[in-house]
């Protein structure tokens, strides 16, 4: 392991690791919203209740995003200083702009939704959490230009006499064609991560109060296990939307994907030869054994829907790894320019991007399929209290989740041995002034802290998840509250 | 003006927003086992309320103001890449612990009133005392650092290690960043509270700020003897002026006033450091032809006009409802503020 090798597992688990929180952020952000409105509207106290629910279960999770994406602001200069070099230009006005638009926003007016009961109007107050929404998107939206730009360069000159990539067209970065389908796809899986959360408890908790209320003897419609039957199914109808408009965008995106990084698509599929056109190439959902390319071990494939996938077309032509790496070895090997030679070669680690493309899709899409059978049983005032439920309440949350982090995975590994696509090979972004001993310190340090933040994070979102929401207490009225009765809903 | 010499000012200013707004969240922290300790504290159940009234001071803002800090990152890359770059990659280890302190101050914000029992919030108090002592000390010595110059090579890396930075004027700095974060987070504290706490709060803001003082007027004379010039000495006398009219309006219960003075000591403290600085962003210790300039270091023109458009269009809004959290949490705390219920359980326990 050289100094590249750890500085790019170090990226990757932190990187990964942030984006655990984070699209449970933005998915819940716009939940818990949704429940505010809807007691600022009806006055239900069911809504309020569930509101400061999955309020508290939020912000739980808001804390290890927002700590874990501080280290992610300055680790572009700590590790890939080189790369920051390369492309501050470009790459540091997104950053620069998020961290304006976006993070002022969002903790801004999370303060002020979090010591807001009683203090500002309700309309205002709940009024805060969709700001907190926005302010996610907007972040978002903004990061991802960044990355988009790692994926398809646009908007820039190489400038030789400096060696830097320079900015020429703000807006072409901002409206970079993979950017305008990463984005949706991304915001969609968040949804599917934060709504997937949200159904998984209010099961869990709709379980547990229809048992308890039947052991008891009581009327269960008159408990608390209709409410969470409520946010169980509005977590599952937003999981199913969700899913499908990340099926919608994930196709267009294959397209994009085919069409700037081709060797992304081909090491997906684990393709070695080309399929030329009006052939059909299959996609296979599973196989067994070495994806080296020295035998074919399908064992099940779906003909000609990696053409439809990479081209729109059944008879499409898709390129396969071993011409696409001739190709980019001859482009960018003879060169002669040291930032786009590549030592290893010009295909990624064709394993990794087979797998985590598959685990993706179908992750994702069981966490859809257990939705729908979740909305099934829980029809007409049902509250159903089922064994398996158990089961999925607590793995459902994890699909998603887990989908998005192999999205990420599939995504950036794909890219390898490219830093910024056909412009910086990774290996000469790294810094070059930071010992090996110093990543390997690093690495220790996040790994270890990490992992004890991840328990502490974990057990204290089911502490909360078994306390359940709390009885309905009336907001105080700001404008004739006792300026020295006890501060609700404080540190 | 060329703009590149205007973003130094505008990361001029967002360091000193940073400062000025996370410095007293960092002196909050500091005095959390202060003044919810055994010494002003009653009994096991006011110290926790006294806690809690501390935290609540700063329970709205903090995570805003931390927000400086990333905001003036990402401008450094946008603006200066190779600043970023060499900063960020030659202080690492600093930068590290600085993280890692962050984060657990942050959690422990967030995470110490989530459960009932004494020896967890007492885990988290830790998290926040050392996580705002740290940071406050490190940031001090990583900018007095790079004011004095530290070795960097013909290709902008730095050459040094952890111990090149340990040297008495960065020390020094760290110090002085600690004293003044503390004497600026007790006036906070008397500005936001009220009872005892408040009085008590003000006492050791004059304590402390004494001897901030003295130091604070060190280093900038250190500084100034070294590298100054005529702008940086005028800052110089403005901040030690501005510290000493603060403590005497803190010794008159003017806690307004006393605040502002120390904003103002340490925007004219931060401002010091850039007119040094200027117009060097990081000067080498090894050959000054190798130094990080204005010129060498920045974006091409094109970046930074987008980035003064986005600046300026969207800077504004920000500073207007940052401050209207101000103004919507702007009454005072005291300890009857705190509910009984959580105070006692811990008690108990
Ligand atoms: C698609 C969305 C997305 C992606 C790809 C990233 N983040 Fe993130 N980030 C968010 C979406 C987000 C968020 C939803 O806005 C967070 C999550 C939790 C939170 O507190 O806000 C956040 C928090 C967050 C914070 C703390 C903000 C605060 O104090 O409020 C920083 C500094 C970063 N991120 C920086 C980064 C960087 C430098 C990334 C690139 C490697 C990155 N994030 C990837
Ligand atoms: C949108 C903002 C992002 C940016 C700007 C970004 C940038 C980078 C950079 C600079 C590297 C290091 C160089 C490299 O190894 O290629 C990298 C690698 C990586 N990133 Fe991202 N990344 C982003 C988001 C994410 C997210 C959200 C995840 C996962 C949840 C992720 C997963 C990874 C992984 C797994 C690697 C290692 C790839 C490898 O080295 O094989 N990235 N990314
Ligand atoms: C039919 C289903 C899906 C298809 C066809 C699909 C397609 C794709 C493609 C082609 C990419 C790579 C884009 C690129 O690198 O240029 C991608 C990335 C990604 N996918 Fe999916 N996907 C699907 C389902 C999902 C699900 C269910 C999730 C999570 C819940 C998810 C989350 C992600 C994420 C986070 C990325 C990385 C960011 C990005 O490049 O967009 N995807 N997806």
């Amino acid at each position: 392991m050289d100094a590249t090798d750890l500085a790019r597992w170090q990226f990757a688990i932190t990187t990964v690791y942030h984006f655990l929180f984070v699209p449970i952020t933005i998915g819940m952000s716009a939940i818990v919203a949704c429940f505010h409105t809807a007691w600022v509207r009806t006055h239900n106290e069911q809504w309020l209740r569930l509101a400061k629910f999955f309020g508290k279960l939020f912000l739980i999770n808001f804390a290890l995003g927002l700590v874990t994406g501080i280290v992610q602001e300055f680790q572009f200069g700590m590790n890939w200083s080189d790369y920051s070099r390369f492309v501050g230009d470009i790459f540091g006005a997104p950053l620069a702009i998020e961290a304006l638009l976006a993070f002022f926003l969002e903790s801004t007016f999370l303060g002020l939704w979090i010591f807001g009961w009683g203090r500002i109007p309700e309309k205002l107050h709940a009024a805060t959490m969709w700001i907190v929404h926005i302010g996610t998107i907007l972040s978002a939206y903004f990061i991802l230009s960044a990355n988009s730009f790692m994926q398809h360069p646009v908007g820039y000159t190489y400038n030789r006499a400096t060696g830097r990539a320079e900015l020429t067209d703000f807006l072409a970065v901002l409206t970079n064609k993979v950017q305008l389908v990463t984005f949706p796809h991304v915001i969609f899986a968040a949804y599917m991560a934060g709504a997937a959360v949200v159904m998984g408890v209010a099961l869990w908790c709709m379980r547990r109060e229809t048992l308890r209320a039947e052991g008891a003897g009581e009327d269960v419609a008159l408990g608390d296990a209709p409410m969470y039957r409520r946010a169980a199914r509005i977590g599952a109808v937003v999981t199913l939307v969700a899913a499908l408009g990340v099926s919608l965008t994930g196709d267009v995106q294959g397209k994009i994907m085919t069409e700037v990084q081709p060797m992304k698509m081909a090491a997906a599929e684990a393709l070695y030869e080309s399929v030329p056109a009006g052939v059909g190439a299959p996609f296979s959902v599973l196989s067994v054994g070495s994806l080296d390319g020295s035998h074919a071990n399908d064992i099940i494939e779906v003909p000609g829907l990696l053409s439809f996938l990479a081209t729109g077309n059944f008879g499409g032509a898709v390129d396969g790894i071993n011409d696409l790496k001739a190709l980019y070895a001859d482009t960018y090997g003879a060169s002669g320019n040291p930032l786009v030679a590549s030592a290893t070669g010009y295909a990624p680690n064709i394993p990794t991007t087979y797998w985590t493309f598959r685990l993706m899709i179908g992750l994702g899409m069981a966490a859809a399929a257990i939705s729908l059978v979740v909305l099934w049983l829980t029809r007409k005032d049902r509250t159903p209290t089922h064994r398996w439920l158990l089961w999925a309440a607590v793995l459902t949350p994890f699909l998603p989740i887990l989908a998005n982090s192999f999205g990420w995975i599939f995504t950036e590994t794909g890219r390898q041995p490219w830093l910024v696509f056909g412009l910086m090979t990774t290996a000469t972004g790294v810094s070059p002034g930071v010992s090996i001993g110093e990543v390997i310190t690093s690495m220790t340090v996040f790994t270890l802290l990490y992992g004890a933040l991840a328990v502490v994070e974990v057990k204290l979102f089911l502490y909360y998840v078994r306390k359940g929401a709390e009885p309905f207490e009336p907001p105080q009225d700001p404008a004739d509250r006792d300026e020295d009765a006890p501060l609700a809903f404080a540190y | 003006m060329d703009l590149a010499t205007f973003w130094f000012i505008v990361l001029g200013l967002l360091w000193t927003g940073y400062f000025v707004l996370e410095g007293f969240d960092f002196g909050v922290g500091m005095l959390l086992p202060v003044l919810g300790g055994r010494k002003y504290a009653t009994d096991a159940v006011d110290a926790e309320k006294r806690r809690r009234v501390l935290l609540n001071t700063i329970g709205p803002v903090w995570d805003g103001n931390e927000v400086w800090v990333l905001t003036a990152g990402g401008a450094t890359f946008a603006a200066f890449p190779h600043w970023y770059a060499t900063l960020f990659s030659g202080f690492y280890l600093p930068l590290l612990v600085i993280l890692v302190a962050l984060i657990l101050r942050n959690l422990g914000f967030e995470y110490r009133h989530k459960r009932p029992e004494a020896s967890w919030k007492a885990r988290w108090d830790l998290a926040i005392f050392w996580g705002s002592v740290v940071p406050a000390f490190l940031w001090g010595v990583a900018l007095t650092n790079i004011v004095r110059g530290v070795p960097i090579d013909a290709s902008k890396e730095f050459t040094g290690s952890v111990l090149t930075l340990l040297n008495p004027a960065g020390l020094l700095g760290g110090v002085v960043f600690v004293a003044l974060f503390l004497t600026h987070g007790a006036i906070f504290v008397a500005l936001k509270t009220e009872g005892r706490i408040r009085l008590e709060a003000r006492a050791i803001a004059e304590r402390v700020g004494a001897v901030a003082a003295v130091l604070a007027l060190a280093l900038l004379l250190w500084l100034g003897f070294s590298d100054g010039k005529a702008a940086s000495w005028a800052t110089t006398a403005v901040a030690a002026v501005a510290l000493i009219g603060g403590l005497a309006a803190n010794r008159a219960g003017r806690e307004g006033w006393a605040f502002l003075g120390t904003a103002g000591t340490i925007a004219l403290a931060v401002a010091t450091y850039f007119l040094v600085l200027f117009p060097n962003v990081m000067p080498s210790s090894t050959n000054p032809a190798w130094s990080l300039t204005v010129d060498n270091a920045s974006s091409t023109d094109y970046t930074l006009k987008v980035m003064t458009v986005v600046a300026l269009v969207f800077t504004p809004v920000v500073v207007l409802y940052q401050g209207w959290t101000y103004w919507v949490f702007r009454k005072r705390l005291g300890t009857k503020h705190i509910p009984d219920d959580a105070a006692v359980k811990t008690a108990h326990r």
